[in-house]
């Protein structure tokens, strides 16, 4: 068992303990926004290392040259979709998860969200 | 893969049977990856993940969104105009 | 250094069946488009796992393609909510 077999194997146990972390997350939450913060870095963050596992447990240069590649490839394409899922489930009129007896942060929320004008109020 | 297949079929709202077209393609090709066809599975990554859901989403922005049963023939017309 | 690799495919497959239950469950279309990328992104970990567990480089290449294109299907389908395509 060489160094590299044993650095390989710990990221590759917290990628996939991210991973899990990510799905059970994205069953548990109880609103869309909550939802796509659990579904979108949580596994972004065990796939980058996970994969950075399974280049480093190889070993050669090719592996963890091509290992770097879909790295960045995740890195940039991960957070566009979020975000632009993100800005249409808010422009569609979701509305945020606020406990029910939170009066006070309700209000504001109103205030602040219910004048944009760009926002439509259409459910589903 | 015949869960997701059904839901599509079974779904009413059109948009929904997209996303699950999705999740078919993302389980076949992983399905042609285990049975070590590698280009099989590169083509269907390209193909299902991107075009079809393009294609269809185009389609369904032209046409209706919800399946309707009661009066098939007002969706073909509006879909003709 | 067989049972890491073991735990990574029962804790990615907890994971794949967790997401699965949401896109079912899920009451909204944006749920669903969550479940989707969720579902891509523990796909390509998946697929990497497996290219190193068959020992075969040229596998790796069907992961790069799902990273870069993955994403665009959510794209379209957040422009079309979005009312924007």
């Amino acid at each position: 068992m060489t160094y590299y077999e044993i650095i390989g194997g710990i990221l590759i146990t917290i990628g996939s303990i991210f991973l899990f972390l990510g799905g059970l997350g994205i069953y548990r939450m109880p609103d869309i926004f909550n939802r796509l913060q659990a579904g979108t870095k949580a596994t972004t963050l065990g796939a980058m290392s996970l994969i950075l596992g399974v280049g480093i447990m190889e070993g050669t240069w090719e592996w963890i040259l091509k290992s770097f590649v879909i790295i960045v490839y995740i890195a940039f394409s991960n957070p566009i979709s979020s975000h632009a899922l993100a800005r249409a489930t808010y422009l569609r009129g979701h509305r945020p998860y606020i406990k029910s007896e939170d009066k006070e942060k309700m209000d504001a929320y109103r205030e602040v969200v219910e004048n944009d004008p760009k926002r439509k109020e259409v459910e589903v | 893969m015949i869960a997701a297949a059904i839901y599509a079929v079974v779904q009413k709202d059109l948009l929904y049977a997209v996303i699950a077209t999705g999740i078919i393609s993302l389980i076949l090709s992983i399905v042609f990856y285990i049975l070590q066809a590698p280009d099989v599975a590169l083509t269907e990554a390209a193909i299902g993940v991107a075009l079809t859901t393009i294609v269809f989403i185009i389609t369904i922005r032209n046409t209706v969104r919800m399946e309707d049963e009661s009066d098939k023939n007002k969706n073909i017309k509006s879909a003709a105009k | 250094m067989e049972y890491i690799i073991y735990l990574a495919f029962a804790l990615m497959t907890l994971g794949i069946i967790f997401a699965a239950i949401r896109f079912i469950k899920g009451p909204t279309a944006g749920d669903r488009v969550v479940a989707l990328d969720t579902l891509t992104t523990i796909s390509v970990s998946a697929l990497v796992l497996l290219a190193a567990i068959f020992q075969r480089f040229i596998y790796v290449d069907v992961a790069l393609v799902y990273g870069v294109l993955g994403f665009i299907g959510v794209i379209v389908i957040a422009r079309y909510l979005e009312g924007a395509l």
